[in-house]
């Protein structure tokens, strides 16, 4: 038998015991913290900060052609020329209309519809099908039945920021609502709740972390989509702007529009974010 | 002893010839089950006999199972389950009142929870509490309902020894002072012995024992309560040391 004798076990529990007793507490094991250190405030910053100081050395020390990639510095005083003569708050504010019109009829129709095809079977079956389908093409290739079908106009570009922002939202909300506890559903049996009631404060609690998190990927898509639809024969925006820079070659005035979108999709990122911390303080997870 | 109103008033629950099936667990073979106003029935069992299937089929949660029988149950019943099932993202007070109606229902769920000792704790998150607070939480929003007849599948199990002898204490009190009907699904035969006017045993699907615990109220011990529980393990297949 290779087995420890019982007597071999017992005494090894024994000298266990003893260790934190017999050793100094600093020599005492300490247990393994799994969960995260509470985070630094902006702890998140490090990062781009080291990106922009490498990249500000680079370009001063001449390491950096300013025709491929203009210095740091150079973005920020092009950006504050396009305030002064207007033409930047006049883009972006083309571009944030399109985009966040885009983002409220693509996020409402992905919620409508998952509380549909998640809450009834019939539902299930007439759209869980086809979204799954549609999910195949890349939203990129029905650019072309986009134009057939609404044109160049300011309908397909929103059109497509909607599609764009639908599928996640309604994925994300969609599996949640499936994954509702039975138990919860129990519950809600036996105390007498009413079909609206369910939804309200069962469903909805229970789908709300899904519905949010597939809203930021929603409002990252937002930004894709965006991009792309205002480099197709736009007159207007942020995407205009840079096209229209780069047939000038204003590498300068292409990196600011660079930043803007960055600046716009971490912004509109942050205030889901806060959205989600604030509807969801109830939750107590690893990163809190 | 048992209320002599328990006697003569009809009984709340009325349970005739009840067969429930499932595909893959649980077996009701022909229960009858009488429980009348304001009487605490426990109901004991091993894993398997049945005990969970007859309060589900009780509580109107057995969509899925075939089954024939006649079930005559009060309106207002309430559950507690043996987990608390409070809803994560609602406040303890919001859980309590949770599908209740009417002007005074904040008054009368921060009512409900003094009555389980938990005045203050209101707006506490339900991760924010013990698993016997949680388990209290649960009680008020049955209570809040006024049930005629509660329901309870192994409420206490999942709940410290020391707790479990305060919950025993409290369910008690609350019974006494609301008097529904209680149906307590238990494995524990000390806490029939405490709580129940009456245990019944399930044993494969069918009652096995219908026994009134005749003992006063307050702490039961001594030798009438050491008998029952001697032979009660013994229905349920344990020989009991003596």
């Amino acid at each position: 038998m290779n087995a420890p004798s019982f007597e071999t076990i017992a005494a090894v529990e024994i000298v266990l015991r003893q260790e934190p007793i017999a050793a100094p507490p600093k020599a005492a094991k300490q247990v393994r913290r799994l969960g995260l250190d509470p985070p630094a405030r902006f702890g998140w910053l490090l990062g781009p900060a080291l990106l922009v100081f490498y990249w500000g050395v680079l370009s001063a020390t001449g390491w950096l052609d300013p025709r491929i990639l203009p210095a740091p510095w150079t973005a920020v005083s092009t950006g504050i020329d396009l305030i002064r003569e207007g033409r930047l708050q006049e883009n972006l504010l083309v571009s944030a209309a399109r985009a966040s019109s885009g983002l409220v009829f693509g996020a409402a129709a992905g919620v409508a519809l998952a509380l549909v095809s998640g809450l009834s079977p019939m539902g299930g079956y007439l759209i869980d099908g086809v979204v799954q389908i549609k999910r195949g093409v890349p939203i990129l290739a029905l650019i072309p039945f986009m134009v057939l079908w609404f044109g160049i106009g300011e309908v397909m570009k929103v059109t497509v920021i909607a599609i764009t922002v639908f599928f996640p939202v309604y994925i994300h909300t969609h599996s949640a609502l499936r994954a509702i506890d039975i138990k919860q559903v129990e519950l809600a049996e036996t105390l007498g709740l009413s079909r609206l009631d369910f939804l309200r404060q069962v469903a909805l609690g229970a789908t709300l972390p899904g519905l949010l998190l597939g809203l930021r990927f929603g409002v990252t898509a937002a930004w894709l989509a965006l991009v792309v639809v205002e480099q197709l024969n736009a007159t207007s925006g942020i995407g205009y702007m840079v096209t229209l820079a780069r047939n000038y070659a204003q590498s300068d005035v292409m990196l600011v529009g660079l930043v803007v979108y960055a600046a716009l999709g971490l912004a509109s990122d942050g205030a889901v974010r806060l959205l989600e911390r604030r509807v969801l303080s109830w939750r107590r997870t690893l990163a809190r | 002893m048992i209320p002599q109103t328990n006697i003569v008033s009809p009984p709340v629950v009325s349970i005739r010839g009840l067969t429930r099936r499932y595909t893959l667990k649980g077996v009701l073979n022909g229960v009858d089950l009488d429980i009348r106003r304001g009487e605490f029935v426990a109901l004991l069992g091993r894993s398997g006999s049945g005990k969970s299937t007859l309060l589900r089929a009780l509580a109107g949660l057995d969509h899925e199972a075939e089954g024939q029988g006649q079930i005559v149950r009060p309106d207002r019943v309430a559950v507690v389950f043996q987990d608390a099932r409070l809803l994560p993202w609602k406040r303890a007070l919001d859980n309590v009142t949770l599908g209740t109606t009417g002007p005074d229902r904040r008054r009368r769920g921060i009512e409900a929870l003094a009555e389980v000792e938990l005045s203050g704790r209101e707006q506490a998150w339900p991760h924010e509490l013990s698993g016997g607070e949680q388990q209290r939480v649960a009680l008020a929003r049955a209570l809040i309902r006024g049930p005629e007849l509660l329901l309870a599948d192994e409420p206490f199990g999942a709940l410290d020894a020391l707790t479990r002898i305060r919950m025993h204490a409290l369910l008690g009190k609350l019974s006494r002072a609301h008097a529904p009907a209680v149906l307590l699904v238990t494995h524990d035969v000390d806490e029939a012995i405490a709580l129940a006017h009456r245990a019944i045993v399930l044993e494969d699907g069918h009652l096995a024992a219908d026994v009134p615990i005749a003992l006063p109220q307050g702490p039961r011990r001594g030798e009438a309560a050491a008998a029952l529980r001697g032979r009660f393990l013994s229905l349920l297949g344990v020989e009991a040391a003596a």
